[in-house]
């Protein structure tokens, strides 16, 4: 039985992205060369979620070292599902980028920088080694540095400056992490690791090494107290960036919280746990005054993406079956719709040439598609019952009850009415009322843009009605992470 | 001597956090090298500063040095050249976009 499959997803986006370097000047061959390799990769996935759902969880030990002590790849259910879900979001977002991305900008690099974004977000889902993971957050974040910066506008100049500064120091401080849990334990492994930190019982140390990933990855995440970079920072790129880093950066971030938090720190779950949680509902709650205090529709889908993270951590931090398994179901559909609500701003801005509701108005009218498809997206996103975001929050408040958290769990409940209210606001000013579009575009042109959304859209559709199908899907990835034993005899038992 | 190296690794970290809170770009930049270099020594303090031989089976000697915290190093420290040479790029295009090097005015609004 040859592992080596499982390479394939960060070797071929990145493969692909030192190509597109040579053939910078040729659009042609770079939209065809991007979109044929993001195609066969989703092909790869599906492939790979079909033999783990068959044959459980696989390991590759890269370069044949044998598993605690060299790298290994490991695909669960999970971070496959997720690796799937990363590879559909860029391949809608390089559909849409086909559009917006002019030549001026593309012979820059920019389908390469996505091409080596895809690869840092694959392997940081895939690698089941802690330094690893550090070095595939870099690549994540060195390709988007490039992607934020890439335009050479004022306000992406400045907030570049911001972005970076952050997630210099986060990254340091996770080198730190890194090193002070090497000096505890004296292994990388994360399932071994797993192992140590059980046999070392629950200790201070292990607590506030603990809290350290907590912060490190909660930055990225943008969790609680950490999410002061991202408003500005995600503002700056156009949308099809945007959409990306929505979609895909944060989520990285939550992935490892959930996977650090349910293989390695259990010792201490009443502590550590316990704060997660209300990390997580002072994140949704941050997120939905965010939201509801901004009139740039932009600003409102980015601190939705708050709302979505907390709402996940929520559902992690119960530690329950019903909890983990919504945060799973969730994640997903997280991904799916931030993406998809992203595109959908970027298709309102190169209609009115603005984001701010006081500027336009009436929409519908002549863009009766974008009105009704942003619509449901609204609606997914809230998670009203036959979409894709009820499932998931069902869930994980159920999960909170069972963990006795009840006011935590209203909170939650209580925060998708505002999340209602915030989307349901850009539709009645931005579409209802009378029309008032400052800058229209020819329509034939946007309608090309509106492919990769109802893509992304169907694909919602699909995840919210077709619930049966997935389920068992789901479940198997929230098994892994309920009982984490499953995960180290998969790695260290060969 | 890892107490030495630790209290190495926090002045380190010190001056870095010292000059980060600065207004100056430059300093600012500066200040994320040393941070770095402060998280490198202290990597090669955990892993125990040990004297001992080369981890090659052959040598047969009576203890053996912990290679992993080097190679450690060596990724972070090429990592972190990366970022340090992208950044000061980075200052010196919006210097040169923007005018200026100081963070008070890269404040910016919601207006641009």
């Amino acid at each position: 039985m040859n592992n080596n499959i499982i390479i394939l997803p960060i070797i071929i986006p990145m493969i692909t992205a030192v190509l597109l370097i040579f053939f910078n000047k040729q659009e042609k061959v770079q939209k065809y060369l991007s979109a044929v390799s993001s195609v066969i990769n989703i092909g790869i996935s599906v492939f790979l979620v079909h033999y783990v759902h068959t044959n459980g969880i696989i390991s590759l030990e890269v370069g044949d070292w044998k598993a605690p002590f060299g790298i290994v790849l490991v695909a669960d259910m999970y971070a496959i599902l997720l690796v799937l879900t990363a590879n559909i979001i860029v391949f809608a977002c390089l559909l849409f980028s086909y559009k917006i991305v002019d030549y001026n900008r593309s012979k820059f690099f920019y389908y390469s920088g996505v091409m080596f974004l895809l690869t840092g977000v694959s392997g940081a889902f895939l690698t089941g080694d802690l330094f690893n993971l550090f070095v595939f957050y870099e690549v994540m974040l060195m390709s988007s540095y490039f992607l934020i910066v890439h335009g050479n506008s004022k306000p992406q100049l400045r907030e570049t400056i911001k972005y970076i500064l952050v997630n210099v120091i986060s990254s340091a401080l996770f080198v730190i992490s890194v090193a002070f849990l090497y000096a505890v334990t004296g292994t990388l492994n994360m399932a071994d690791l797993s192992l140590r930190v059980a046999e070392l019982g629950s200790s201070g140390i292990i607590a506030a090494i603990s809290i350290m990933y907590l912060i490190v990855f909660g930055l990225k995440g943008a969790i609680f107290p950490l999410f002061f970079w991202m408003p500005g920072s995600y503002q700056a790129p156009p949308a099809a960036v945007t959409a990306l880093f929505g979609a895909l950066l944060t989520k990285v971030g939550v992935y490892s919280i959930t996977r650090v938090f349910t293989l390695i720190f259990l010792q201490d779950i009443a502590f550590t746990h316990t704060f997660i949680a209300w990390l997580a509902v002072l994140t949704i709650i941050f997120g939905v005054i965010g939201a509801i205090s901004f009139s740039d529709i932009k600003q409102i889908v980015i601190y939705n993406i708050l709302t979505g993270v907390g709402v996940i951590l929520f559902g992690v931090s119960t530690m329950t079956e019903s909890g983990l398994e919504g945060s799973v179901y969730y994640m997903i559909h997280d991904m799916i719709i931030k993406g998809l609500l992203f595109l959908l701003v970027g298709i309102v801005f190169s209609i009115t040439g603005t984001t701010n509701l006081d500027k336009f108005s009436g929409l519908i009218k002549k863009y009766p598609t974008l009105g009704w498809m942003f619509f449901i997206a609204a609606l997914a996103l809230a998670g009203i019952p036959p979409l894709s975001g009820f499932i998931g929050k069902l869930k994980i408040v159920q999960g909170g009850f069972e963990q006795g958290e009840f006011v935590l769990a209203f909170a939650v409940l209580l925060s998708s009415l505002l999340v209602l209210y915030s989307v349901m606001k850009i539709f009645i000013n931005g579409f209802w009322g009378e029309e008032k579009i400052p800058q229209v575009l020819e329509t034939s042109q946007v309608k090309s843009l509106y492919v990769p959304a109802a893509f992304l859209l169907a694909l919602s559709l699909f995840y919210g009605l077709g619930t049966e199908f997935i389920s068992s899907y789901i479940k198997q990835a929230e098994q892994v992470l309920l009982s984490p034993d499953l995960y180290i005899e998969a790695v260290l038992k060969e | 001597m890892e107490i030495v190296t630790s209290i190495v690794a926090g002045i380190l970290f010190m001056t870095a956090t010292y000059l980060m809170l600065s207004k100056s770009l430059l300093r600012i930049i500066i200040g994320t090298g040393l941070l770095s270099h402060g998280a490198h020594l202290l990597i090669l303090t955990m892993g125990g500063l040990k004297r001992g031989t080369v981890p090659l089976l052959d040598e047969h000697a009576a203890s053996y040095v912990d290679p992993l915290p080097q190679a450690l190093i060596l990724t972070a420290i090429v990592i972190s050249f990366g970022v340090t040479a992208f950044f000061l790029v980075l200052a010196y295009r919006s210097y040169q976009e923007l005018g200026t090097d100081d963070m008070d005015q890269l404040r910016g609004n919601d207006q641009k």
